[in-house]
């Protein structure tokens, strides 16, 4: 009676339709659904096909190149001497270095990421969980050299890190650490120990969230299930969290290990005085006016990161997903 | 004898809610005993309060003699089958079955050749190679059993096992289960909701409701003599008569339960009887359920398909076999 009282005519089976162009539109579309796909992907797509990937090859093209020493031209002839210049010793040592620095920041953001994540996946419930992303996120917000300014004071020899040491006792320990060779110096800022930091601080984010994504998607009963069938608590993380979380953990190290390998500003505000990757593509476009090689050194992180995923995929670490 | 699992006044709260609340319990060794209960009715806690995910907040709680309290799921040897199966993704049904002997450090070779045996025994063998999002519902119960049936479990618990399989697969994998258990002679505890489940499987049945055991028995037991309005109600849905009806015909003020085919219907308008008021018919194949208001008394009764019926709104007269009326422990 009801539903009566509120049709005042009997409704007809099929609703005409809205009519004008935005309805023949809608129909249209609902029609052809691949259509709208169509449209929706064209503009990302020339921007990522034509703009990104178009201007990625027209760089790569460039190391193809060779530079004439004597008068600082660039040669455009295809031929592979400009990779033979990245053989140098001098430059070996700039991607040793890049690559080794990328590789420890990885390791150390998966290890600090992943606790925070399982917290955030397994326990964080409505305030705490806001909690938890305005806290991993608050800092992307904010200015990346400011960031990395701040950093600078924090580790100065002056700095909030040297005075804690000094009043927890433990200033040997601190000096003891700068003395060694590689990761020591003067003082933290001026030492690749700063710079190890300063990347995992920075990047630590782009690590936490996929791995929390990925143990979000670990169904709680999968725990209970190891542990229901005999597996400690160490047991269950081998067995069951840390294959699930790996497609988690991979995604994370890809942004940390290429943003690592492509960066050139904390290197240059925090560290020694010795290059790392982005550095010499910066000082070789740059300074040297030497495209090619510059060139050629971008190659480099694409190559790695093409093993590394090579790597990854052959070691199972897609086999969850 | 040593129970096999024994509860002495076992609570669990959560927060303010009394999940479990003084439970007794005692299941003895090689029995299969069913926990039956609507939903929120701690039957699912007691079960995760003997795999160890739950610790009593009082009470005490042993598995064959020995104090369970505070020892960790996986030093308990008791395996669960979840309800939705918990089968690990990233491994293939073989290193799901092989998983609780792989991590007490069984030997490869051992270990899959038991898997193996164990999913012959479920009826899946040569599955070991798919992986568990290959296999349907059904299978991966089977997979989940046998995972658990590897370890040779002091105690089988079954969480629901049945209740995402259609009605067919549902009524085999209850024959299987009973079979097997009586096979394995491993003490089987299991939960559920449908009381024909319970009935038809279980040596014994416990009838949980808020949190507290109403009536454990013998599915004839709990079936025949339902001891609170509850328990007659939610097994079998019987007739829950007021005490001034049934002293009407038993000369006792009780709460009385008679079940829906202990009630003969017919066409007649006088005589001996109750005279009721047939409201609706609901045609159920074998038989059919007919609800029938009592002079505001709402009665439900079952009749064989084929019965002739009176009309709906038809007057009837109901009359039953005075010793089919239980009468019920619950207070008037």
């Amino acid at each position: 009676m009801t539903i009566a009282a509120v049709q005042s005519k009997p409704a007809p089976a099929i609703l005409p339709g809205n009519g004008g162009m935005r309805g023949a539109l809608s129909d249209l579309f609902w029609r052809r659904p691949k259509l709208l796909l169509l449209l929706m992907l064209l503009p990302p797509l020339l921007w990522l096909g034509i703009v990104y990937i178009g201007s990625l090859f027209a760089l790569l093209l460039q190391s193809f190149f060779s530079i004439d020493e004597f008068s600082g031209l660039i040669n455009r002839e295809f031929t592979l001497k400009t990779y033979g210049d990245l053989l140098q010793a001098a430059n070996l040592d700039i991607i040793q270095r890049t690559v080794t620095m990328a590789a420890l920041v990885t390791l150390a953001s998966a290890v600090i990421a992943f606790p925070i994540a399982y917290y955030a996946a397994r326990y964080a419930r409505g305030r705490w969980k806001a909690l938890f992303y305005l806290g991993v996120m608050l800092p992307l917000w904010s200015s990346y050299l400011v960031k990395i300014y701040a950093w600078k004071l924090i580790l100065a020899k002056e700095g909030i890190l040297t005075w804690l040491f000094g009043k927890l006792g433990l200033l040997w320990l601190l000096e003891a650490w700068l003395s060694l060779p590689i990761v020591g110096g003067n003082s933290l800022s001026v030492s690749f120990t700063g710079t190890f930091i300063v990347f995992v601080y920075v990047w630590l984010p782009f690590m936490i969230l996929p791995v929390q994504a990925a143990l979000e998607r670990v169904p709680g009963n999968l725990v209970e299930a190891s542990s229901d069938l005999g597996a400690s608590p160490g047991q269950t993380f081998r067995n069951v969290l840390f294959p699930l979380a790996l497609p988690g953990i991979v995604a994370g190290s890809i942004f940390t290990f290429s943003l690592t390998l492509g960066d050139y500003i904390i290197p240059q505000i925090i560290g020694t005085s010795r290059l790392f990757i982005g550095q010499a593509v910066y000082s070789q476009q740059g300074t040297a006016g030497n495209i090619p090689l510059a060139a050629a050194f971008t190659v480099v992180p694409i190559v790695v990161m093409g093993f590394y995923l090579w790597g990854a995929k052959r070691m199972g670490a897609f086999d969850a997903l | 004898m040593t129970s096999a699992v024994s509860f002495k006044q076992v609570s669990r709260y959560f927060g303010s809610v009394r999940a479990v609340d003084a439970v007794d319990l005692d299941i003895a060794p090689g029995e299969f005993f069913a926990m039956l209960g609507p939903s929120g009715s701690g039957k699912t806690t007691c079960l995760r309060l003997i795999a160890g995910f739950e610790q009593p907040t009082a009470g005490s709680i042993s598995i064959f003699g020995e104090r369970a309290e505070g020892v960790p799921p996986y030093r308990r040897n008791v395996n669960t089958v979840f309800q939705d199966y918990a089968l690990f993704p990233h491994l293939n049904v073989l290193d799901n079955v092989a998983y609780g002997l792989m991590v007490r450090g069984v030997g490869k070779a051992e270990r899959l050749k038991a898997a193996e045996e164990t999913l012959s025994l479920v009826r899946l063998p040569g599955y070991g190679a798919r992986r568990p999002g290959q296999l349907s519902g059904g299978q991966r119960q089977r997979v989940a059993l046998a995972r658990a049936l590897v370890n040779q479990p002091k105690v089988l618990l079954l969480d629901e096992p049945l209740g995402a399989l259609d009605l067919k697969l549902r009524e085999n994998m209850q024959e299987e289960l009973k079979s097997l258990q009586k096979v394995l002679g491993i003490t089987f505890v299991f939960v559920t909701h449908d009381q024909g489940e319970a009935l038809s499987m279980a040596d014994r049945v416990a009838v949980f409701n808020d949190g507290r055991i109403m009536q454990v028995g013998t599915p004839e037991d709990i079936y025949q003599r339902p001891r609170t309005r509850f328990v007659a109600d939610f097994v079998g849905s019987s007739n829950v008569l007021p005490p001034d009806f049934v002293h009407r015909y038993s000369g006792q003020h009780r709460w009385g339960s008679l079940r829906p085919e202990s009630i003969r219907v017919s066409g007649a308008t006088s005589g001996d009887g109750v005279a009721a008021r047939l409201v609706g018919t609901n045609y159920l194949g074998a038989t059919t359920r007919l609800a029938l208001d009592a002079d505001g008394l709402r009665l439900h009764a079952t009749v064989p398909a084929g019965t002739a019926l009176p009309a709906e709104g038809e007057a009837v007269m109901l009359t039953f076999n005075r010793e089919h009326l239980h009468l019920m422990d619950e207070p008037a």
